[in-house]
């Protein structure tokens, strides 16, 4: 931390003054990270002090728990059915963020490579569409999917494959701009130079270009886990079933009623979920600047 | 395909095919190649994207709304099975309240046990038998597939509706509830007469007459019945909030705080974002650097959802941490201008991490050359970052940032799941202090105060030309599209 430049041998500087340049130099920065930090993990502070009072209400949680239990835990895990709702967030959505990689990767190669008809058609109409406010759609899809469910129950209510399939609807969308972006910093050199020596279309796609924009792929995958394993508003009419319900909407339940008595429940299972998602974040880090950036700047 | 043929579902049939035919041409043919790549992508949103969207605008239209739902048959009946009185040998059921769908919002249902034993569901359209019902001890119905048991709590919410709730048993009979455990089985007062398309109340002797521009039984001194049918007024939801004073005024209120909302939420994001990237953005070592960045992302990887709903406990005004800590007793989201402060608060809270890697991003593609060069020929550190860097920042950023306001100028969940657009003038329950565009439309759609979907959807129209009206005029003015044109 000390200033690393050479001084004088013969002024000896005060602790003030040594002081001044700390902060001058690096020390500022510090200090500015300080007060950032504060405000960023105290709440996250508060949740983990929360899920470890034993007493388990809101009034009773501070900013450093009194007493320490995994009482909330236990209770979390043998009075709701937290394990059932645990399994289905994250394997709907894992399978909606593969699913979704895949098909928007699909979608910005034609957009990215190819010249047709309807191409600028196609990507605007894609950021229209997300624009409209879709939570009235659920009036439509409550009606659609209560016929759909009369002849095919297996994709009705109260399935995972039924809502998987309509979080899919929003496969392509924004994520696709953001893959075609970062697939029109890939040389087209590339794909023209596989293609004199004999590759098709298909082996262009998925030998050359997919290796190449992995970072993409990355950040699309983490951004889609992360909003699928936050959507309640479609899962809480989708789901009705208390064993079929996902994280969101089961812990949303416990503190829907603005009591305060299920507050160490409700902060045990934020926790439960958050690690998933600190996994994959952890696991993927390494791309995520560089994904997050790359497409917006080139655009 | 094989159950929709045999239910008879012929346009679901076509449908199928006509899918199935452009799937086997799209990849049988040899041409058509971005095809092979779109197809299936868009052909799921084609069907849970477009054609919600496009049934939305279709009921934007009409006067789809409580008591104007279904076809002026179902109105009749509706009409003559609530209107219906206890006679002498009246049948009584045991009752259970439930509903389609989640137990607050979800369409009504009785559950009923006849005297005896056989058990039904009865819905607005009629009486069918219920398979596969649990029945506890008294006979009552205590859990039923598809449907959910509505606890005695919510249905105290929604009592009114209950009270009013008639189920059809043909003609000049209907059920009703008496209570929220019993029902009873009674003859009508007031009947159709298809002769003159008119209802009369046989206790009163009076007469009210179809209006089929309304969509409603009409008395000759303007009464109206409260079941209605659903028919076309044309551009009336539109422009409702021009004609309607109290409309009008809730809606351009909450337009000016939707548009302060996303700026100042932007804004703030922005800020803070870059302040700590530029903060940590230094070219000598910085002790602990990668440990700061991991912390500062920390918040973005918690749930968000959860997030939301632990900052409004946290804003509690009796037990919150908020206020304790700060040693305050201020009603949080009790007061118009604390609760807007909060709720900006805790969205710049849950926004920052992301607008800070991107920041970093940008910030590390720019060319340290180029600021050098500048402080050598004299600019200061400021003048540095005033005239070189954040001209090259804003180049990368601006898409992200007109990305980021469209966003929030829809947050639903930064408001549903605090404030819940409170706090409410004592005089108007539908539009609160903090309520977003969205918010508000969907309280008109699903809320409790009776559900006005078509002009929600005609609300939801005008969202989607204001978002989109932004966002394509600041996009077109940001690089990012240029190269759609190429």
């Amino acid at each position: 931390m000390a200033p690393s430049s050479p001084r004088p041998a013969w002024s000896r500087p005060s602790a003030a003054r040594r002081a001044a340049a700390w902060v001058g130099r690096d020390g500022w920065r510090h200090l500015v990270m300080l007060v950032v930090l504060v405000f960023a993990l105290f709440p996250i502070l508060f949740v983990v002090s929360a899920a470890l009072n034993p007493l388990g209400t809101l009034s009773s949680s501070s900013l450093v728990p009194r007493s320490v239990g995994a009482d909330n835990l236990v209770e979390l895990l043998t009075r709701t059915r937290f394990g059932a709702w645990y399994a289905n967030s994250l394997l709907i959505a894992l399978a909606n963020s593969a699913a979704t990689v895949f098909l928007s990767a699909m979608a910005a190669y034609v957009f990215s490579r190819f010249r047709f008809a309807g191409r600028r058609l196609g990507l605007y109409g894609l950021l229209m569409v997300q624009m409209f406010p879709q939570f009235l759609a659920i009036v439509a899809i409550y009606l659609m999917f209560s016929v759909v469910g009369e002849h095919w129950p297996q994709v009705g209510f109260n399935t995972r494959t039924g809502l998987l399939l309509v979080y899919l609807g929003g496969a392509l969308s924004v994520n696709t701009w953001l893959m075609k972006g970062f697939f029109d910093t890939v040389p087209r050199e590339l794909d023209e130079s596989a293609q004199v020596d004999g590759a098709s279309h298909a082996q262009v796609f998925f030998r050359i270009l997919l290796p190449l924009v992995t970072p993409v792929l990355a950040v699309v995958g983490l951004l889609v886990f992360i909003s699928t394993v936050n959507e309640f508003l479609i899962a809480s009419v989708f789901l009705r079933d208390p064993g079929a319900k996902t994280v969101a909407v089961g812990l949303y339940g416990m503190v829907a009623d603005q009591r305060d008595a299920n507050f160490g429940m409700f902060s045990a299972g934020t926790l439960l979920l958050a690690i998933p998602v600190l996994a994959v974040f952890w696991y993927l880090q390494r791309y995520i600047v560089s994904g997050l950036t790359t497409g917006a700047v080139k655009g | 395909m094989f159950p929709l043929y045999a239910a008879g579902q012929w346009l679901g049939v076509g449908v199928v095919a006509a899918a199935t035919a452009l799937i086997f041409y799209v990849y049988l043919s040899r041409r058509a190649i971005p095809a092979k790549y779109l197809l299936p992508g868009t052909l799921l949103l084609v069907a849970f994207q477009i054609v919600p969207v496009v049934y939305t605008l279709s009921t934007s239209v009409t006067n789809y709304s409580d008591g104007h739902r279904g076809a002026k048959e179902q109105a009749v009946d509706q009409i003559e099975a609530s209107s219906v009185v206890r006679t002498e040998d009246a049948a009584e059921y045991t009752l259970t309240v439930a509903a389609r769908g989640p137990a607050a919002t979800g369409e009504l249902v009785f559950l009923l046990t006849a005297p005896d034993g056989t058990a039904y569901a009865g819905d607005a359209e009629g009486l069918t038998r219920l398979e596969g019902a649990e029945v506890g001890p008294t006979g009552r119905i205590t859990e039923a597939p598809g449907y959910t048991v509505i606890p005695a709590g919510e249905a105290n919410a929604r009592s009114a509706e209950i009270t009013k709730f008639a189920v059809p048993t043909g003609t000049g009979t209907g059920i009703r509830s008496s209570g929220f455990s019993s029902a009873y089985e009674g003859r009508s007062t007031r009947v159709y007469d298809a002769a003159c398309d008119c209802v009369t109340d046989t206790e009163t002797g009076r007469v009210y007459t179809a209006d089929d521009e309304r969509g409603a039984f009409v008395a000759g001194n303007g009464d109206r019945l409260a079941q209605g049918w659903q028919v076309n007024v044309g551009v009336a939801n539109f422009t409702r909030f021009l004609t309607d004073p109290v409309t009008g005024t809730s809606f351009f209120g909450i337009l000016a705080w939707n548009i302060a909302f996303a700026a100042v939420s932007t804004a703030g994001v922005f800020a803070v974002g870059l302040g700590v990237a530029l903060t940590l953005h230094t070219p000598r070592r910085l002790a602990g650097r990668t440990a700061y960045r991991l912390l500062v992302v920390l918040p973005y990887a918690m749930p968000a959802f959860a997030m939301f709903l632990l900052w409004r406990s946290m804003f509690n005004t009796d037990f919150g941490l908020v206020n304790r800590l700060l040693g305050t007793d201020v009603d949080w989201f009790g007061e118009p201008w604390a609760a807007r402060a909060a709720v900006l608060a805790i969205n710049v809270w849950i926004g920052f991490p992301y607008m800070f890697l991107v920041a970093t991003g940008a910030l590390q593609s720019i060319p340290r050359e180029l600021v050098q060069a500048a402080r050598i020929d004299g600019a200061g550190a400021w003048q540095a970052f005033r005239s070189i860097t954040l001209p090259l920042l804003m180049v990368a950023m601006a898409p992200i940032l007109v990305a980021t306001f469209a966003y929030n100028f829809n947050n639903f969940n930064a408001v549903w799941l605090t404030t819940a657009g409170g706090p409410f003038p004592p005089d108007n329950p539908m539009a609160g202090a903090t309520d977003l565009l969205i918010t508000y439309t969907y309280r008109l759609a699903f809320g409790v105060g009776g559900a006005q979907y078509g002009y929600a959807a005609a609300l939801s129209v005008f969202i989607f030309l204001i978002v989109t009206l932004i966002s394509l005029v600041s996009l077109r003015r940001s690089a990012a599209l240029e190269e759609v044109h190429r």
